[in-house]
Protein backbone atom coordinates (compact mmCIF):
# COMPACT_ATOMS: atom_id res chain seq x y z
CA UNK A 1 0.00 0.00 0.00
CA UNK A 2 2.78 2.41 1.02
CA UNK A 3 4.88 1.41 -1.99
CA UNK A 4 1.96 2.13 -4.35
CA UNK A 5 1.49 5.51 -2.68
CA UNK A 6 5.17 6.39 -3.05
CA UNK A 7 5.10 5.35 -6.71
CA UNK A 8 2.14 7.65 -7.36
CA UNK A 9 3.70 10.56 -5.49
CA UNK A 10 7.01 10.19 -7.30
CA UNK A 11 5.28 9.92 -10.67
CA UNK A 12 3.62 13.20 -9.82
CA UNK A 13 6.57 15.19 -8.46
CA UNK A 14 9.76 13.65 -9.81
CA UNK A 15 9.51 14.01 -13.63
CA UNK A 16 11.50 16.91 -15.03
CA UNK A 17 8.44 18.93 -16.02
CA UNK A 18 7.06 22.32 -15.03
CA UNK A 19 4.85 20.69 -12.40
CA UNK A 20 7.65 18.39 -11.24
CA UNK A 21 11.32 18.87 -10.46
CA UNK A 22 12.20 21.23 -13.32
CA UNK A 23 11.06 24.54 -11.92
CA UNK A 24 13.22 24.62 -8.72
CA UNK A 25 16.30 23.41 -10.61
CA UNK A 26 15.93 25.96 -13.40
CA UNK A 27 15.33 28.72 -10.86
CA UNK A 28 18.44 27.68 -8.89
CA UNK A 29 20.69 27.67 -11.95
CA UNK A 30 19.18 30.92 -13.21
CA UNK A 31 20.20 32.67 -9.98
CA UNK A 32 23.76 31.33 -10.35
CA UNK A 33 23.84 32.58 -13.94
CA UNK A 34 22.48 36.04 -13.15
CA UNK A 35 24.55 36.78 -10.05
CA UNK A 36 27.91 37.27 -11.87
CA UNK A 37 26.17 39.64 -14.31
CA UNK A 38 24.85 41.65 -11.38
CA UNK A 39 28.08 41.99 -9.33
CA UNK A 40 30.71 41.70 -12.04
CA UNK A 41 33.26 39.01 -12.90
CA UNK A 42 35.47 39.46 -9.81
CA UNK A 43 36.37 35.82 -9.03
CA UNK A 44 37.31 36.58 -5.43
CA UNK A 45 34.01 38.32 -4.69
CA UNK A 46 32.02 35.58 -6.42
CA UNK A 47 33.79 32.84 -4.47
CA UNK A 48 33.30 34.72 -1.18
CA UNK A 49 29.58 35.47 -1.61
CA UNK A 50 28.46 32.80 -4.12
CA UNK A 51 27.78 30.13 -1.51
CA UNK A 52 25.40 32.38 0.40
CA UNK A 53 23.59 33.31 -2.80
CA UNK A 54 23.13 29.65 -3.69
CA UNK A 55 21.72 28.99 -0.21
CA UNK A 56 19.17 31.76 -0.73
CA UNK A 57 18.39 30.36 -4.18
CA UNK A 58 17.83 26.89 -2.69
CA UNK A 59 15.56 28.30 -0.01
CA UNK A 60 13.43 30.24 -2.50
CA UNK A 61 13.41 27.30 -4.92
CA UNK A 62 11.85 25.26 -2.13
CA UNK A 63 8.78 27.52 -2.29
CA UNK A 64 8.07 26.78 -5.95
CA UNK A 65 6.58 23.25 -5.71
CA UNK A 66 4.39 24.02 -2.69
CA UNK A 67 1.14 25.01 -4.42
CA UNK A 68 0.56 21.54 -5.87
CA UNK A 69 2.02 19.56 -2.98
CA UNK A 70 -1.16 19.01 -0.93
CA UNK A 71 -4.04 21.16 -2.20
CA UNK A 72 -4.40 19.26 -5.48
CA UNK A 73 -5.03 15.88 -3.85
CA UNK A 74 -7.53 17.39 -1.41
CA UNK A 75 -9.46 18.83 -4.35
CA UNK A 76 -9.31 15.50 -6.18
CA UNK A 77 -10.58 13.58 -3.16
CA UNK A 78 -7.51 11.34 -3.10
CA UNK A 79 -6.91 11.71 0.64
CA UNK A 80 -10.60 10.88 1.34
CA UNK A 81 -10.38 7.67 -0.65
CA UNK A 82 -7.10 6.69 1.02
CA UNK A 83 -8.65 7.32 4.44
CA UNK A 84 -11.52 4.97 3.56
CA UNK A 85 -8.89 2.32 2.89
CA UNK A 86 -7.45 2.76 6.36
CA UNK A 87 -4.36 4.83 5.48
CA UNK A 88 -3.65 7.38 8.21
CA UNK A 89 -3.02 11.02 7.35
CA UNK A 90 0.39 10.74 8.98
CA UNK A 91 1.40 7.89 6.66
CA UNK A 92 0.14 9.83 3.61
CA UNK A 93 2.20 12.85 4.64
CA UNK A 94 5.32 10.83 5.50
CA UNK A 95 5.25 9.30 2.02
CA UNK A 96 4.66 12.70 0.47
CA UNK A 97 7.59 14.18 2.41
CA UNK A 98 9.90 11.51 1.04
CA UNK A 99 8.63 12.00 -2.53
CA UNK A 100 8.84 15.79 -2.22
CA UNK A 101 12.42 15.70 -0.94
CA UNK A 102 13.53 13.16 -3.58
CA UNK A 103 12.13 15.36 -6.32
CA UNK A 104 13.74 18.55 -5.07
CA UNK A 105 16.75 17.82 -2.81
CA UNK A 106 18.93 15.56 -4.97
CA UNK A 107 18.14 17.45 -8.24
CA UNK A 108 19.16 20.69 -6.52
CA UNK A 109 22.39 19.10 -5.30
CA UNK A 110 23.16 17.95 -8.85
CA UNK A 111 22.44 21.48 -10.08
CA UNK A 112 24.95 22.74 -7.53
CA UNK A 113 27.81 21.42 -9.70
CA UNK A 114 27.18 23.76 -12.66
CA UNK A 115 25.99 26.54 -10.33
CA UNK A 116 29.17 26.39 -8.23
CA UNK A 117 31.29 26.45 -11.38
CA UNK A 118 29.54 29.63 -12.51
CA UNK A 119 30.34 31.26 -9.16
CA UNK A 120 33.93 30.02 -8.95
CA UNK A 121 33.22 28.01 -5.80
CA UNK A 122 35.92 25.37 -5.45
CA UNK A 123 37.63 23.14 -2.93
CA UNK A 124 36.47 23.23 0.70
CA UNK A 125 33.83 25.92 0.07
CA UNK A 126 32.15 23.70 -2.52
CA UNK A 127 32.29 20.69 -0.18
CA UNK A 128 30.69 22.70 2.62
CA UNK A 129 27.98 23.92 0.25
CA UNK A 130 27.01 20.51 -1.08
CA UNK A 131 27.17 18.88 2.36
CA UNK A 132 25.11 21.73 3.76
CA UNK A 133 22.47 21.30 1.08
CA UNK A 134 22.40 17.55 1.72
CA UNK A 135 21.76 18.26 5.40
CA UNK A 136 19.42 21.21 4.88
CA UNK A 137 17.11 20.25 2.01
CA UNK A 138 15.21 17.58 4.02
CA UNK A 139 14.42 20.30 6.54
CA UNK A 140 13.32 22.69 3.79
CA UNK A 141 11.13 19.93 2.33
CA UNK A 142 9.58 19.29 5.76
CA UNK A 143 8.81 22.98 6.35
CA UNK A 144 7.36 23.16 2.85
CA UNK A 145 5.08 20.18 3.43
CA UNK A 146 3.78 21.54 6.75
CA UNK A 147 3.05 24.93 5.19
CA UNK A 148 1.47 23.41 2.09
CA UNK A 149 -0.86 21.34 4.30
CA UNK A 150 -1.71 24.27 6.56
CA UNK A 151 -2.54 26.60 3.67
CA UNK A 152 -4.22 23.98 1.45
CA UNK A 153 -7.74 25.15 2.19
CA UNK A 154 -6.98 28.87 1.78
CA UNK A 155 -7.72 30.60 -1.48
CA UNK A 156 -4.43 32.53 -1.50
CA UNK A 157 -2.56 29.56 -0.03
CA UNK A 158 0.17 29.46 -2.66
CA UNK A 159 1.13 33.10 -2.19
CA UNK A 160 0.98 32.80 1.57
CA UNK A 161 3.14 29.68 1.71
CA UNK A 162 6.10 31.55 0.23
CA UNK A 163 5.91 34.18 2.92
CA UNK A 164 5.55 31.58 5.68
CA UNK A 165 8.46 29.43 4.60
CA UNK A 166 11.06 32.19 4.71
CA UNK A 167 11.09 32.91 8.48
CA UNK A 168 10.80 29.21 9.36
CA UNK A 169 13.76 28.34 7.14
CA UNK A 170 15.95 31.01 8.74
CA UNK A 171 17.77 28.68 11.19
CA UNK A 172 18.75 26.34 8.36
CA UNK A 173 20.05 29.29 6.35
CA UNK A 174 21.99 30.78 9.28
CA UNK A 175 23.83 27.58 10.09
CA UNK A 176 24.12 26.34 6.51
CA UNK A 177 25.43 29.56 4.96
CA UNK A 178 27.28 30.35 8.20
CA UNK A 179 29.34 27.19 7.77
CA UNK A 180 30.56 28.62 4.46
CA UNK A 181 31.39 32.04 5.86
CA UNK A 182 33.37 30.62 8.77
CA UNK A 183 34.72 27.59 6.87
CA UNK A 184 33.45 25.55 9.79
CA UNK A 185 31.92 22.13 9.17
CA UNK A 186 30.62 21.88 12.75
CA UNK A 187 27.64 24.16 12.01
CA UNK A 188 26.48 21.61 9.48
CA UNK A 189 25.75 19.37 12.46
CA UNK A 190 23.20 21.96 13.56
CA UNK A 191 21.68 22.01 10.07
CA UNK A 192 21.36 18.24 10.19
CA UNK A 193 19.83 18.32 13.66
CA UNK A 194 17.25 20.96 12.68
CA UNK A 195 16.41 18.96 9.56
CA UNK A 196 15.96 15.74 11.53
CA UNK A 197 13.65 17.44 13.99
CA UNK A 198 11.57 18.97 11.19
CA UNK A 199 11.40 15.69 9.28
CA UNK A 200 10.19 13.91 12.42
CA UNK A 201 7.55 16.58 13.09
CA UNK A 202 6.28 17.17 9.55
CA UNK A 203 4.10 14.05 9.01
CA UNK A 204 2.24 14.72 12.26
CA UNK A 205 1.81 18.46 11.74
CA UNK A 206 0.82 18.10 8.08
CA UNK A 207 -1.37 15.08 8.87
CA UNK A 208 -3.26 17.02 11.53
CA UNK A 209 -3.70 19.90 9.08
CA UNK A 210 -5.27 17.81 6.32
CA UNK A 211 -7.43 15.97 8.86
CA UNK A 212 -8.78 19.34 9.98
CA UNK A 213 -9.56 20.24 6.35
CA UNK A 214 -11.35 16.92 5.85
CA UNK A 215 -13.53 17.27 8.91
CA UNK A 216 -14.18 20.99 8.42
CA UNK B 1 -19.21 -10.00 -1.83
CA UNK B 2 -16.06 -11.34 -0.30
CA UNK B 3 -15.83 -8.96 2.63
CA UNK B 4 -19.42 -9.44 3.78
CA UNK B 5 -19.15 -13.21 4.06
CA UNK B 6 -16.93 -13.05 7.14
CA UNK B 7 -18.81 -10.39 9.10
CA UNK B 8 -22.30 -9.21 8.41
CA UNK B 9 -22.05 -5.55 7.45
CA UNK B 10 -23.98 -3.02 9.46
CA UNK B 11 -24.57 0.69 9.10
CA UNK B 12 -26.52 2.46 11.81
CA UNK B 13 -26.97 5.99 13.08
CA UNK B 14 -28.32 6.93 16.48
CA UNK B 15 -29.60 10.45 17.14
CA UNK B 16 -27.22 11.79 14.51
CA UNK B 17 -26.84 15.55 14.10
CA UNK B 18 -24.49 17.24 11.67
CA UNK B 19 -23.65 20.80 10.91
CA UNK B 20 -21.74 22.70 8.30
CA UNK B 21 -20.01 25.77 9.65
CA UNK B 22 -22.35 27.15 12.31
CA UNK B 23 -25.51 25.88 10.63
CA UNK B 24 -27.24 22.76 11.95
CA UNK B 25 -28.27 20.66 8.93
CA UNK B 26 -30.28 17.90 10.58
CA UNK B 27 -30.66 16.30 13.98
CA UNK B 28 -32.22 13.25 15.60
CA UNK B 29 -31.50 11.05 12.58
CA UNK B 30 -31.60 7.35 13.43
CA UNK B 31 -31.63 4.35 11.14
CA UNK B 32 -30.24 0.86 10.93
CA UNK B 33 -29.27 -0.94 7.72
CA UNK B 34 -28.14 -4.54 7.68
CA UNK B 35 -26.67 -6.66 4.93
CA UNK B 36 -28.77 -6.64 1.77
CA UNK B 37 -30.53 -3.36 2.53
CA UNK B 38 -30.72 -0.44 0.14
CA UNK B 39 -31.86 2.97 1.29
CA UNK B 40 -32.58 6.10 -0.72
CA UNK B 41 -31.99 9.48 0.94
CA UNK B 42 -33.77 12.43 -0.61
CA UNK B 43 -33.40 16.10 0.14
CA UNK B 44 -33.04 19.48 -1.51
CA UNK B 45 -29.63 20.93 -2.39
CA UNK B 46 -27.83 21.94 0.76
CA UNK B 47 -30.06 19.84 3.01
CA UNK B 48 -27.03 17.87 4.18
CA UNK B 49 -26.98 14.70 2.08
CA UNK B 50 -23.28 14.97 1.26
CA UNK B 51 -22.42 15.79 4.87
CA UNK B 52 -24.47 12.80 6.03
CA UNK B 53 -22.61 10.47 3.68
CA UNK B 54 -19.21 11.83 4.69
CA UNK B 55 -20.13 11.45 8.36
CA UNK B 56 -21.30 7.86 7.82
CA UNK B 57 -18.05 7.13 5.98
CA UNK B 58 -16.09 8.41 8.96
CA UNK B 59 -14.59 11.32 7.03
CA UNK B 60 -16.32 13.92 9.19
CA UNK B 61 -17.24 13.87 12.86
CA UNK B 62 -20.91 14.09 13.86
CA UNK B 63 -21.98 17.13 15.87
CA UNK B 64 -24.07 14.85 18.11
CA UNK B 65 -25.11 11.22 18.12
CA UNK B 66 -23.16 8.25 16.88
CA UNK B 67 -22.49 6.16 13.79
CA UNK B 68 -22.01 2.41 13.99
CA UNK B 69 -20.35 0.85 10.99
CA UNK B 70 -19.22 -2.74 10.60
CA UNK B 71 -17.39 -3.25 7.32
CA UNK B 72 -15.42 -0.99 5.03
CA UNK B 73 -17.20 1.93 3.39
CA UNK B 74 -16.87 2.83 -0.27
CA UNK B 75 -17.77 6.42 -1.12
CA UNK B 76 -18.82 7.59 -4.55
CA UNK B 77 -18.75 11.37 -4.47
CA UNK B 78 -18.18 14.31 -6.75
CA UNK B 79 -14.45 14.06 -6.11
CA UNK B 80 -13.50 10.80 -7.74
CA UNK B 81 -9.87 10.57 -6.63
CA UNK B 82 -8.79 9.94 -10.25
CA UNK B 83 -5.78 11.89 -11.54
CA UNK B 84 -7.05 14.19 -14.30
CA UNK B 85 -3.76 14.17 -16.21
CA UNK B 86 -3.44 10.39 -16.50
CA UNK B 87 -5.08 8.11 -19.05
CA UNK B 88 -8.13 6.48 -17.47
CA UNK B 89 -6.60 2.99 -17.30
CA UNK B 90 -3.56 4.28 -15.37
CA UNK B 91 -5.63 6.52 -13.08
CA UNK B 92 -7.77 3.50 -12.17
CA UNK B 93 -4.72 1.22 -11.97
CA UNK B 94 -3.49 3.13 -8.90
CA UNK B 95 -6.70 2.37 -6.97
CA UNK B 96 -6.93 -1.15 -8.38
CA UNK B 97 -3.38 -1.79 -7.10
CA UNK B 98 -4.32 -0.53 -3.63
CA UNK B 99 -7.46 -2.67 -3.62
CA UNK B 100 -5.64 -5.69 -5.10
CA UNK B 101 -8.03 -5.97 -8.02
CA UNK B 102 -7.24 -8.81 -10.40
CA UNK B 103 -10.10 -8.50 -12.87
CA UNK B 104 -9.58 -4.86 -13.86
CA UNK B 105 -10.48 -5.63 -17.47
CA UNK B 106 -13.82 -7.16 -16.49
CA UNK B 107 -14.72 -4.15 -14.33
CA UNK B 108 -13.79 -1.72 -17.11
CA UNK B 109 -15.86 -3.74 -19.60
CA UNK B 110 -18.86 -3.90 -17.28
CA UNK B 111 -18.90 -0.10 -17.04
CA UNK B 112 -18.29 0.28 -20.79
CA UNK B 113 -14.95 1.99 -20.18
CA UNK B 114 -12.71 -0.29 -22.24
CA UNK B 115 -12.71 2.06 -25.24
CA UNK B 116 -11.76 5.00 -23.02
CA UNK B 117 -8.72 3.38 -21.41
CA UNK B 118 -6.20 5.67 -23.13
CA UNK B 119 -8.20 8.90 -22.75
CA UNK B 120 -6.90 11.30 -20.06
CA UNK B 121 -9.41 11.60 -17.24
CA UNK B 122 -9.85 15.36 -17.72
CA UNK B 123 -11.21 14.77 -21.25
CA UNK B 124 -13.96 12.45 -20.01
CA UNK B 125 -17.54 13.72 -20.00
CA UNK B 126 -19.41 14.00 -16.70
CA UNK B 127 -21.13 10.67 -17.28
CA UNK B 128 -17.96 8.89 -18.34
CA UNK B 129 -16.15 10.25 -15.29
CA UNK B 130 -18.95 8.98 -13.08
CA UNK B 131 -18.72 5.53 -14.64
CA UNK B 132 -14.97 5.60 -14.01
CA UNK B 133 -15.62 6.43 -10.34
CA UNK B 134 -18.07 3.51 -10.22
CA UNK B 135 -15.32 1.25 -11.55
CA UNK B 136 -13.09 2.41 -8.69
CA UNK B 137 -15.93 1.66 -6.26
CA UNK B 138 -16.47 -1.84 -7.67
CA UNK B 139 -12.76 -2.55 -7.40
CA UNK B 140 -12.79 -1.59 -3.73
CA UNK B 141 -15.25 -4.44 -2.92
CA UNK B 142 -16.44 -2.56 0.17
CA UNK B 143 -19.56 -4.08 1.79
CA UNK B 144 -21.04 -0.64 2.48
CA UNK B 145 -21.70 1.67 -0.45
CA UNK B 146 -22.33 5.35 0.13
CA UNK B 147 -23.36 6.88 -3.18
CA UNK B 148 -23.64 10.64 -3.50
CA UNK B 149 -25.73 11.54 -6.57
CA UNK B 150 -24.70 8.45 -8.52
CA UNK B 151 -27.16 9.22 -11.33
CA UNK B 152 -26.35 12.85 -12.09
CA UNK B 153 -24.96 13.29 -15.58
CA UNK B 154 -25.72 9.73 -16.63
CA UNK B 155 -27.71 8.67 -19.69
CA UNK B 156 -30.64 6.22 -19.47
CA UNK B 157 -28.50 3.15 -20.17
CA UNK B 158 -25.98 4.11 -17.49
CA UNK B 159 -28.74 4.86 -14.97
CA UNK B 160 -30.11 1.37 -15.54
CA UNK B 161 -26.60 0.02 -15.06
CA UNK B 162 -26.28 1.80 -11.68
CA UNK B 163 -29.58 0.27 -10.56
CA UNK B 164 -28.30 -3.13 -11.65
CA UNK B 165 -25.01 -2.69 -9.80
CA UNK B 166 -26.79 -1.61 -6.61
CA UNK B 167 -29.14 -4.59 -6.87
CA UNK B 168 -26.29 -7.01 -7.39
CA UNK B 169 -24.39 -5.43 -4.50
CA UNK B 170 -27.33 -5.81 -2.12
CA UNK B 171 -28.15 -9.32 -3.29
CA UNK B 172 -24.56 -10.18 -2.45
CA UNK B 173 -25.18 -9.08 1.13
CA UNK B 174 -23.93 -5.52 0.82
CA UNK B 175 -25.51 -2.30 2.08
CA UNK B 176 -26.20 0.69 -0.16
CA UNK B 177 -27.16 4.17 0.98
CA UNK B 178 -27.93 6.39 -1.97
CA UNK B 179 -28.38 10.14 -1.84
CA UNK B 180 -30.06 11.23 -5.04
CA UNK B 181 -32.65 13.55 -6.54
CA UNK B 182 -33.55 10.99 -9.14
CA UNK B 183 -35.59 7.85 -8.53
CA UNK B 184 -33.71 4.57 -8.54
CA UNK B 185 -35.22 1.30 -9.62
CA UNK B 186 -34.11 -1.08 -6.87
CA UNK B 187 -36.69 -3.50 -5.48
CA UNK B 188 -37.18 -3.43 -1.73
CA UNK B 189 -35.39 -0.12 -1.31
CA UNK B 190 -36.47 1.97 1.69
CA UNK B 191 -36.21 5.73 1.69
CA UNK B 192 -36.29 8.76 3.92
CA UNK B 193 -36.20 12.49 3.37
CA UNK B 194 -33.46 14.34 5.19
CA UNK B 195 -35.77 17.36 5.55
CA UNK B 196 -37.84 15.36 8.05
CA UNK B 197 -34.92 15.79 10.43
CA UNK B 198 -34.29 19.45 9.72
CA UNK B 199 -34.10 21.54 12.88
CA UNK B 200 -36.87 23.98 13.74
CA UNK B 201 -35.94 27.54 12.71
CA UNK B 202 -35.02 28.65 16.24
CA UNK B 203 -32.66 25.67 16.65
CA UNK B 204 -30.66 26.37 13.53
CA UNK B 205 -27.91 28.45 15.10
CA UNK B 206 -26.23 25.66 17.03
Amino acid sequence: MIAALLRRDLAQFFPFTASGAALPVIFFIAVAMLYPFAVGPDAGLLARTGGGVLWIAALLAAVLPLDKLVARDIALGVFDQLRLRGVSEEAMMAVRLLAHWLSFGPPLMLATFPAAALLKLEGPAFDLLILGLAAGTPGLAAIGLIIAALTASLRAGAALSGLLLIPLALPILIFGAGALARQDAASLGFVGAISLLLVALAPFAAGAAIRAVREG
Amino acid sequence: MQASRDHAPLLAAEGLACRRGARLLFRGLSFRLEGGAACHVTGANGAGKTTLLRTLAGLASPFAGSVTRAGAAGLLAERSGLDPELPLARALAFWFALDRVEDAGAIMARLRLAALAEVPVRYLSTGQHKRAALARLLGQRAPIWLLDEPLSGLDAASRALVSELVQAHCQGGGIALIASHQPLDVPGMTSFAIEDFAPAPQEEQA
